[in-house]
């Protein structure tokens, strides 16, 4: 196993030059796609110390400079996926309805080959979230996808952390009653949608109760009183956090009721709901969407799955734009995650999207929506050097990235990678070669076990 | 519709107003001023086609429309033979996760008589939703362990089954054996389980009744021609003589190398006409299918690497290696949802290497050659069925938008469910 895992590091080991003493990076005479301020016919960025120095027309690369040249080419920011489950080992805590206690980000694996392939797909920052087995989930973390770094150093430092919620048919599935047919032993409440909101009422009232609790210790505290602090609740902890507008809620929904419910139950506790994940009847309540604050990140087009997707159209993410709401496009999936783009562009075909907004929808957008807009989604001076260089216009089904750099490194590059690959063939096959051999001397008899060696 | 039903509904509508039966609802028309991909052969700038009866009567620059015949005016717009999804359950699934709204799957092992367009729901919300995409026929295509059934190839439009068939058994679907996992669409369901030693025997037994199988029906084939004493009829075994004969193709799923290569020497042996289904590893046998002269289907090119340690573009390479390579292929969706997002797929497989036309060929008149059918659909040529699109740009691009769309000369519509719903909540009040 371990030789299999560096085996796969090998391959695909395009490890980022050493971030000390980096030289300034110019990249010029792209088509340069800032989102924010429009797009530049022939224009070039410099990127110093990680981050974007200058964007415009005219720059000149300073002396020792890398110069990239980019004629041709489409620069973008880089693409950052709200809704994505690569890199955990584990997804869900599904044996218990409120599972707020466990956290993805303990569980990271960076050694997780879907991080290069999202990274060759043009993604540089991804959310990655507790599955949607429970109507309140695990704790959740942002990634940028720096291949090769250690599991901390994947985590975007600063972005807030979030939590999963789930609504529908995912988290009432263990509980529901089948008729005539054996309900799963023993069944775990809850099995109807009325049971979902149930359990997120009163995880939430225990959780003001419990921030009550504290906040009487800490008021006697600072009168110098005698107070006992109340037991720790690893449970409550997180909840009260995002009472406290300090954990951002991701809601895995798809009905139109159901997202009413959670709007409500949300404005009746007096916190927000961050996201609305999957949200594939989000059009039909776009309004209340919009009136409670919450952003939206959905599929372009997925339908039909189950009968809660029955109702999903791809004009969803354009309907919910032209009214109001933060939207963006999100993969859920290790394969979708490599060509978001193109998902976008669907966006335009599907409620005529302009090319701006269709881009926005993974770039800025999910960067509102997971509060660190300050530092990634769209390509300006002070921001991270998080960018991608496609051959084509990035919503050109012909298009494919060429370069991902992150923090001004470049994480990705195509002909590297191309060029890697006869090296790293002779290598697998010498592993190969060697696996055998050492099977050959563990079994010399050649009878025994079959099984390929662990 | 057939032509006694369009004589007769505009024999209705003419005591109406004459306008609105020769303005519509025949499938007679000529179609002109447009530039026309016909897939076989060069474009035609400024081309005309001349449809008589849901067929293609006619194509090229100087055709004039005879009297009394409708002309819709193209100008500006490019046509495109209607697209064939070589491999869907479109029909035969409503939603995935709900059984009883499938009919993919029978019972057991062995069903070459099942026949996919029996069971194809023509009021599927699919349809209209996929062909609105400028997807014009699909394969339906039972699934199974071993032998599923007979695939059927069918439009995306008409009343009845009956209407939609264009070849009810287009091809019988015969999934390989495979240890370690199946891979390609299916995996869950069919992949082998258990220790190398517990999927070995499966593997072995399901090969040894395949080939017992196959015995049969030849050995029954004799018997019935010899009128044996004692034969008696057999509905699996009947299935399977134009298979024996080499007259029906098998389409074998085999997605990694090994099964390739048994499905090959299996064809090999038992004389078969075969095509290989989402084989997802035919780079690593292209000799072999090349001098066996056998066409793939390949699934998504859009999809992950079967291995870890392959590279991070391996599928969307395949296309343009096998095309290199001199394979005739076709490239199909395996999927129900995602089957209007073909184009896409192909134009995956152009961004790494595959020519432009070619990615268009793989979805319209090489998927027609493959199943069998290229004398009815995949191209505009004359006599075929007048299946195409007009749209303002290229298909393979997801900016471009279908604008009509005719399926056997008929003006299709193209609303659906998700339009429908979009023109609904985007008139909500606010």
């Amino acid at each position: 196993m371990k030789e299999r895992l560096l085996l796969v590091t090998a391959a695909f080991g395009l490890l980022p030059v050493s971030i000390f003493a980096a030289a300034p990076i110019l990249i010029e005479n792209a088509t340069v796609l800032t989102i924010t301020n429009g797009t530049i016919a022939r224009g070039s960025v410099l990127v110093r110390d990680g981050k974007i120095a200058a964007v415009g027309e005219n720059i000149k690369a300073p002396a020792g400079a890398t110069v990239i040249n980019a004629d041709g080419k489409f620069l973008m920011p880089g693409i950052i996926d709200c809704h994505s489950h690569i890199i955990a080992e584990a997804i869900n805590e599904g044996t218990l309805s409120v599972s707020s206690m466990v956290d993805v980000g303990d569980v990271l694996n960076p050694e997780d080959i879907a991080i290069y392939r999202a990274l060759a797909g043009g993604v540089t920052t991804a959310n990655i979230l507790h599955g949607s087995a429970n109507s309140i989930g695990g704790k959740c973390v942002v990634v940028k996808t720096r291949w090769g770094k250690s599991a901390e150093e994947l985590k975007f430092q600063g972005a807030l952390p979030g939590i999963k919620f789930a609504l529908g048919e995912n988290p009432k599935r263990r509980g529901e009653v089948s008729f005539g047919a054996p309900s799963p032993t023993p069944p775990r409440y809850p099995g109807t949608r009325m049971g979902v909101e149930e359990v997120i009422r009163e995880a939430f009232t225990q959780a003001k109760e419990y921030q009550a609790s504290w906040k009487t210790y800490e008021a006697k505290k600072a009168k110098g009183e005698i107070a006992i602090p109340p037991a720790r609740d690893l449970k409550l902890e997180p909840l009260v956090e995002v009472l406290e507008g300090k954990r951002l809620v991701h809601a895995h929904c798809y009905r139109q009721d159901e997202i009413l419910m959670l709007l409500h139950v949300a404005d009746e506790f007096g916190f927000k709901i961050r996201t609305l994940q999957h949200v594939l009847e989000g059009y039909k309540v776009a309004d209340e969407i919009k009136a409670h604050g919450a952003g939206a990140s959905t599929f372009s087009d997925w339908w039909a799955y189950k009968v809660e997707a029955y109702d999903a159209i791809p004009y969803n993410a354009a309907i919910m734009m032209k009214r109001g709401v933060l939207v963006s496009l999100n993969s859920d999936d290790a394969e979708l995650m490599r060509h978001l783009n193109t998902e976008a562009a669907k966006t335009m075909k599907y409620g005529g999207l302009t090319e701006t907004e269709a881009l926005s929808t993974i770039t800025i957008n999910p960067a509102k929506q997971l509060m660190i807009e300050k530092r990634v989604g769209s390509i300006e001076v002070g921001k991270d050097a998080d960018m991608v260089i496609y051959d084509q216009h990035p919503l050109s089904t012909f298009a494919k990235v060429e370069k991902v750099l992150i923090d001004g490194q470049v994480y990705f590059d195509r002909n590297k990678d191309i060029e890697g690959r006869p090296e790293k063939e002779k290598e697998k096959k010498l592993l190969i070669t060697k696996a055998a051999e050492e099977q050959k001397k563990a079994a010399p008899t050649g009878g025994g076990s079959r099984r390929p060696t662990q | 519709m057939n032509r006694p039903t369009v004589l007769s509904f505009c024999g209705l509508v003419l005591l109406g107003t004459a306008l609105t039966c020769s303005a519509a609802d025949t499938n007679t028309f000529l179609l002109r001023g447009a530039t026309i991909h016909t897939m076989a052969g060069k474009d035609i700038v400024n081309g005309s086609i001349l449809v008589r009866d849901g067929k293609i009567a006619g194509v090229g620059q100087d055709l004039s429309a005879p009297s009394g015949v409708r002309v819709i005016e193209g100008k500006g717009m490019q046509v495109y033979p209607g697209i064939i999804d070589a491999g869907t359950s479109i029909g035969l699934s409503e939603i995935s996760g709900v059984a009883v709204t499938n009919d993919v799957q029978e019972v057991g092992k062995f069903n070459p008589e099942l026949r996919a367009s029996i069971a194809v729901n023509p009021e599927s919300e699919h349809i209209p939703v996929t062909r609105a995409n400028g997807i014009t026929s699909v394969l339906a295509l039972p699934d199974g362990p071993l032998i599923s059934g007979q695939a059927s190839l069918i439009h995306l439009d008409g009343w009845t089954t009956d209407q939609m068939e264009v070849k009810r058994s287009t091809v019988m679907h015969l999934r390989m054996p495979a240890i370690g996992g199946a891979g390609g669409r299916g995996e869950g369901r069919f992949g082998a389980r258990g220790s190398f030693d517990e999927q070995k025997k499966t593997f072995d037994k399901d090969v040894a009744d395949l080939n017992n199988f196959f015995e049969e029906a030849r050995r029954y084939k004799q018997a019935k021609a010899a009128h044996s004493p004692g034969f008696k009829p057999d509905l699996k075994l009947e299935a399977m003589q134009p298979v024996i004969d080499g007259e029906e193709p098998v389409l074998i799923t085999a997605v990694r190398e090994r099964a390739i290569r048994d499905a090959i020497t299996f064809g090999d042996k038992q004389k078969l006409k075969i095509i290989l289904c989402q084989a997802t590893e035919a780079y690593k046998v292209m000799d072999e299918i090349k001098s066996h002269n056998i066409p793939v289907v390949l699934g998504p090119t859009l999809a992950l690497p079967l291995e870890e340690d392959d590279p991070y573009d391996r599928p969307a390479t395949t296309p343009g290696e096998l095309y290199k390579a001199g394979i005739k292929f076709a490239i199909a969706s395996f999927s129900n949802e995602f089957s209007r997002d073909l184009p896409y797929q192909a134009a995956a497989a152009v961004a790494f290497g595959l020519p432009k036309e070619e990615a268009m060929k793989a979805i319209t008149v090489n998927a027609a050659q493959i199943l069998g059918v290229a004398n009815t659909v995949g191209t505009i040529e004359e006599g075929k069925s007048a299946d195409f699109m007009l749209v303002d740009g290229d298909p393979l691009l997801e900016q471009t938008q279908i604008k009509q769309l005719f399926i056997k000369g008929n003006d299709v519509n193209l609303d659906n469910k998700h339009n429908r719903l979009y023109e609904k909540y985007m008139n909500r009040p606010k």
